[in-house]
């Protein structure tokens, strides 16, 4: 059997914040095209790792390979969900879904038919020229996720982006980006609190301890797509994980 | 929404409207009716109108006339602030963004801005002569003060959010500062054009009572000096307006070119 290529390679991760130590030796792989949600108590350093592994944060100690080599998001093409609002207040939601595609110097055409597609996708094509101070809360969500796809990211990451969000659209938003990673084969890393979202979504799931933070267990879901919520088997996973999370 | 604002709007209009009209009753009642001040003291409303409408072609006693002192304050003022924004934008800019540019300006810059602009003018005299250099000098100096203020501000306040959103998307440095910092400052810069006008425009109007030949405030110095009250008064109501009417310019500008509001 072929082994499929690591795409993401942690080592050793540590950081620390002067004398507060919050990661503490993560050591995983991510492999190409993989879905991992990542699932860990309030406070553990969810956010600090992905900050760490786009470099926003300097690592204490370890390294972060992506494709082999040292992470660097000048020349590799990630993009990152942020757990806060961070669509840009002076652009239109037009613009701000174009804004990664205009840093990366993506053709016009190709920039435009992206932007088109995005924006279908989240149901804001109607809203093209809104700025974000007259949206709703979910739609300035919606902005900062068609904005992260737009660029067709290799590596994804999404830091609880649908925690704000009301039920139906969470369930819809959660189906197209299992359509678009399916379609993209993008890597997504994906760090969420909702256990049933964690199972629904991923291929893996890591459970973190809790401060300082290290890997407590990575559990494999093979639970065939689409996933039914009510199934015993996805009951099953639903379950473990929730027991492991209530030994921290 | 619109709606109510434009209705809260003109309600605001008319009580400010009814409360300068209450004013200029109670002036003309001290003064015309009641005879209470004698017109060397405080002229009435209706004096000042006159000496107002005399003034677009008189040159007595200043030697000018009223749209002639005008143009020249206008001269020296915008003169002043054009350069004081041209310069204090991007020198605001660059000492938020730059930390050795900061520590480099700085301390020049926290002793300059100590000192009032009216204070200038007797070493900018001094240095270059009373004329239209000194007081354009001086007009410079205290709207750059502003402008550095107001554009380091704004682009301190540049949400770490927005900045990170461009470095994941693998923006350089010139880009944060182009499409995330700078358009993110662009409200506070606004506000520092607005502020820097109005110290602009007072400072001047100080600058010209110490020294000057020509401008409205030496039509008002001139006219103090042999008791003219109403000639003073013409002169105030001219500043007010062409103040008011400038800061209007400005904001519409503003409000052009701001987008998005204020909110995130
Ligand atoms: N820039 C920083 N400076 C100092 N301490 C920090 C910084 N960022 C995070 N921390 C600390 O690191 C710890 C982990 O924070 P982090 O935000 O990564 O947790 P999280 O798992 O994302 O939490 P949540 O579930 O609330 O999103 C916290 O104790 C926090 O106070
Ligand atoms: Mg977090």
């Amino acid at each position: 059997m072929e082994k499929k290529e690591a795409k993401v390679v942690v080592n050793h991760l540590t950081k620390k914040f002067g004398d507060l130590l919050v990661l503490d030796d993560l050591n995983f792989e991510v492999q190409e095209g993989e879905f991992l949600c990542i699932v860990g108590p309030t406070g553990c350093g969810k956010t600090t790792f992905l900050n760490s592994l786009t470099r926003l944060y300097e690592p204490t100690a370890g390294d972060i390979l992506v494709n082999g080599i040292p992470v660097n998001p000048k020349t590799q093409n990630i993009s990152y969900i942020f757990q806060e609002y961070s669509s840009f207040p002076w652009l239109t939601v037009e613009q701000n879904v174009r804004f990664g595609l205009e840093i990366k110097k993506t053709p016009k055409a190709e920039a435009d038919a992206n932007v088109e597609e995005m924006l279908d996708i989240v149901g804001l094509t109607k809203f093209r020229n809104y700025y974000p101070s007259q949206l709703s809360i979910s739609m300035l969500q919606r902005v900062a996720i068609a904005r992260a796809f737009a660029t067709k990211p290799e590596l994804l990451l999404m830091d609880e982006p649908y925690g704000q969000l009301d039920i139906d659209l969470r369930f819809k938003l959660e189906d197209e980006l299992i359509k678009l990673w399916k379609k993209t084969g993008t890597t997504v890393l994906f760090i969420t609190h909702n256990i049933e979202e964690a199972v629904y979504l991923s291929e893996k799931i890591m459970v973190l301890t809790n401060k300082p933070t290290s890997v407590k267990t990575v559990l494999d879901n093979n639970l065939p797509r689409p996933r039914d919520v009510t199934s015993p088997e996805f009951v099953e996973l639903r379950n473990k994980v929730t027991d492991l999370i209530k030994w921290w | 929404m619109k709606n109510k604002q434009t209705a809260k709007m003109s309600k605001f209009l008319i009580i400010s409207v009814l409360s300068v009209c209450a004013g200029i009753l109670a002036w003309w009642i001290v003064t015309d009716v009641l005879e209470l001040f004698r017109s060397n003291v405080l002229p009435s409303p209706v004096k000042v109108m006159q000496t107002f409408m005399k003034k677009w072609v008189e040159t007595k006693p200043d030697g000018a006339t009223l749209l002639q002192h005008l143009f020249a304050s206008l001269k020296v003022a915008l003169g002043g602030y054009l350069i004081g924004a041209a310069i204090g934008i991007p020198l605001g800019i660059f000492m938020a963004w730059n930390d050795k540019i900061d520590m480099l300006v700085r301390p020049v810059f926290d002793l300059v801005r100590t000192i009032p602009g009216v204070a200038w003018t007797s070493v900018m005299v001094t240095l270059v002569g009373i004329g239209y250099m000194s007081k354009a000098l001086v007009i410079f100096i205290s709207a750059m003060v502003a402008m550095v203020i107001n554009s380091y501000s704004g682009i301190k306040q540049t949400k770490t959010v927005h900045l990170w959103v461009g470095q994941t998307f693998g923006a350089s440095n010139w880009e944060l500062l182009t499409k995330v910092a700078i358009p993110s400052a662009l409200p506070m810069i606004f506000t520092g054009l607005d502020v820097a006008l109005g110290s602009a425009w007072t400072t001047l109007v100080a600058a010209e009572l110490l020294a000057s030949t020509r401008g409205l405030g030496f039509m008002i110095q001139q006219a103090r000096g042999i008791f003219r009250l109403d000639i003073v008064i013409v002169g105030m109501v001219v500043i007010a307006i062409t103040g008011a009417i400038l800061s209007t310019i400005i904001r519409k500008i503003g409000n052009k070119i701001v987008k998005g509001g204020r909110l995130g």
